[in-house]
């Protein structure tokens, strides 16, 4: 396999992404129509919610006051160059906003979220729980699934949003304290420079990665190979695909939004 | 009455089921037997429709398991996994009153509760292994609280894939006596699998023997000593030489 010519090797990773990709366009969509149907299981999206919310808030916080606190003095440096230091508020306040808070929330959210979902969930049907499951009469996409995309969906945004303003204290602590800003002229620009369509930009984003994060998750858990090696392997290729994917459709996202 | 007709099922180049023909008239215990990885639990989780055939039908009552209603259908069984398959995000008796907590079969918490603690005694387990979780108890015991989950909520149906491996001698008789008992009081139809020869003659009314992909031999329990086939005999006696290779 490794020994392929590198033509090959490209022919069969596009041949096998492409089988992938709609393979996965038909899992979400099938996730979707058991979110829409009843049995809904409260217990199980409650659960979701405590384990992909609020239990990254620390990760999350921390991820985006430390990026931040850099940008900041990134900006600083850079803009010095053009005697233009005085534009960090701003730049820290779209950059946070509109690129680096929903990527960086939902690329944490990858390595925490989809790689525990995609584990759990691959160790489940290794060890048969997915067909006890089916047995005892329950939809594994309605009770594994639809509870932990949905929480995902809803929670992820608001995690971006806490990104975001983590990420904008971080990089005002750095102004204040480093760099030599006015407090107040700080928090004045940056409120004045961010507008209502930078910040909704930034909670779709995050809803869209999440919805990917946790589909992710779920779908490579489901496809697992056997025995532990296969709960590596889907582990593996659910973060990966997870990341790549989020990056994609950061890209497109982005065009969307902002290049009129 | 369930009926296997001609099932087939191979997984890659590698032909576990050949064609397996096989009857099990309602309300009898059926014990399969055969030699390990010959594809007894995938024939099992063909009726189920956990995997599906590559050809061949399987009828119960009268209906192709294929095409009916999934949730009315599963109602009608109980399983019990290899493994035990305990869901480990679960206490034991939350695991057992599963399908008693949500569902067409639902009913109050406290009931629910109740019901899994006599199907726990059932087994031989006290009741307060109920709140501990599956990755607390031994192999055997997560075996035991796979049985009560199976029979928690009275199936007509009911598969037991080797529910007495990894149990000790005592708890292997209970175990027999309890599969004899749903079978005889609740007059459930029973399938079977397992390698123990004292379960065998314990609980069954028929046994058949599976191996290279087809039922080899089956027949009343009765005539499990007489048979003269040379498969059954080698695998009842334990003989390393026969028509059955010891290196598969
Ligand atoms: N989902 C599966 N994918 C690939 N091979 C499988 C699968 N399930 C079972 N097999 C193979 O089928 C054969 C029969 O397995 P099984 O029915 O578990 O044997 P046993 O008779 O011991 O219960 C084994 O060789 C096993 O490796
Ligand atoms: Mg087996």
């Amino acid at each position: 396999m490794i020994l392929l010519s590198p033509l090959q090797h490209l022919g069969r990773a596009v041949l096998g992404l492409l089988a992938t990709i709609g393979q996965v366009a038909i899992f979400a969509f099938d996730g979707l129509s058991h979110m829409l149907r009843p049995p809904f299981y409260w217990r199980e999206f409650l659960a979701a919610l405590l384990q992909i919310g609020w239990l990254s808030l620390p990760v999350v916080g921390l991820t985006a006051f430390f990026t931040g606190g850099a940008l900041a003095l990134q900006i600083y440096a850079g803009g010095a160059r053009f005697s233009a230091e005085a534009v960090v508020p701003q730049i820290v306040a779209i950059g946070m906003v509109r690129e680096l808070g929903p990527v960086l929330v939902g690329l944490m959210i990858a390595a925490r979220v989809t790689s525990s979902i995609a584990a759990e969930i691959a160790t489940m049907k290794v060890t048969e729980q997915i067909d006890a499951l089916v047995t005892l009469s329950t939809h594994p996409m309605k009770y594994l699934t639809a509870p932990r995309v949905l929480a995902a969906l809803i929670v992820v945004p608001i995690l971006v949003g806490i990104g975001d303003i983590i990420g904008i204290f971080g990089g005002y602590v750095v102004g204040v304290q480093q760099l030599g800003f006015n407090s107040a002229s700080y928090l004045k620009n940056t409120a004045d420079f961010l507008e209502l369509s930078d910040i909704l930009s930034s909670l779709i984003k995050g809803a869209a990665f999440g919805g990917i994060a946790a589909t992710m998750g779920c779908y490579f858990g489901m496809q697992s190979g056997r025995g532990a090696q296969g709960v590596g392997q889907a582990t593996k290729a659910s973060v990966q695909a997870a990341a790549v994917l989020i990056l994609a459709a950061n890209f497109i996202l982005t065009s969307v939004f902002f290049s009129s | 009455m369930i009926t296997l007709e001609n099932v087939h099922k191979s997984f890659g180049p590698k032909q576990v089921l050949r064609g397996v023909d096989l009857t099990i008239p309602k309300g009898e215990s059926m014990v399969i037997i055969g030699g390990s990885g010959t594809g007894k639990s995938v024939a099992l989780k063909c009726v189920l429709g956990l995997i599906t055939p590559d050809q061949g039908r399987i009828l119960v009552d009268g209906q192709d398991a294929a095409r009916a209603e999934r949730d009315a259908f599963l109602a009608r069984f109980g399983m019990l996994f290899q493994g035990g398959a305990l869901f480990d995000s679960l206490s034991v008796w939350q695991n057992v009153a599963f399908r008693l907590l949500r569902g067409s079969l639902k009913r109050p918490k406290a009931e629910a509760r109740e019901i899994a603690i006599e199907k726990l005694r059932r087994v031989g387990l006290t009741p307060d292994v109920a709140d501990l979780f599956p990755s607390e108890l031994s192999g055997g015991m997560q075996k035991r609280v796979g049985l009560a989950r199976a029979i928690a909520a009275e199936p007509e149906i009911i598969f037991f894939d080797e529910p007495t491996t990894g149990l000790d001698p005592i708890m292997s008789g209970v175990i027999n006596d309890l599969i004899r008992e749903i079978v005889v009081e609740m007059g459930a139809t029973a399938m079977t699998i397992t390698h123990d020869m004292t379960s065998v003659r314990a609980i069954a009314d028929k046994v058949a023997m599976l191996h290279d992909g087809v039922i080899k031999w089956t027949g009343p329990v009765a005539q499990l000593d007489s048979s003269g086939d040379p498969h059954l005999d080698q695998f009842i006696h334990g003989r390393a030489e026969g028509p059955i290779a010891a290196v598969r």
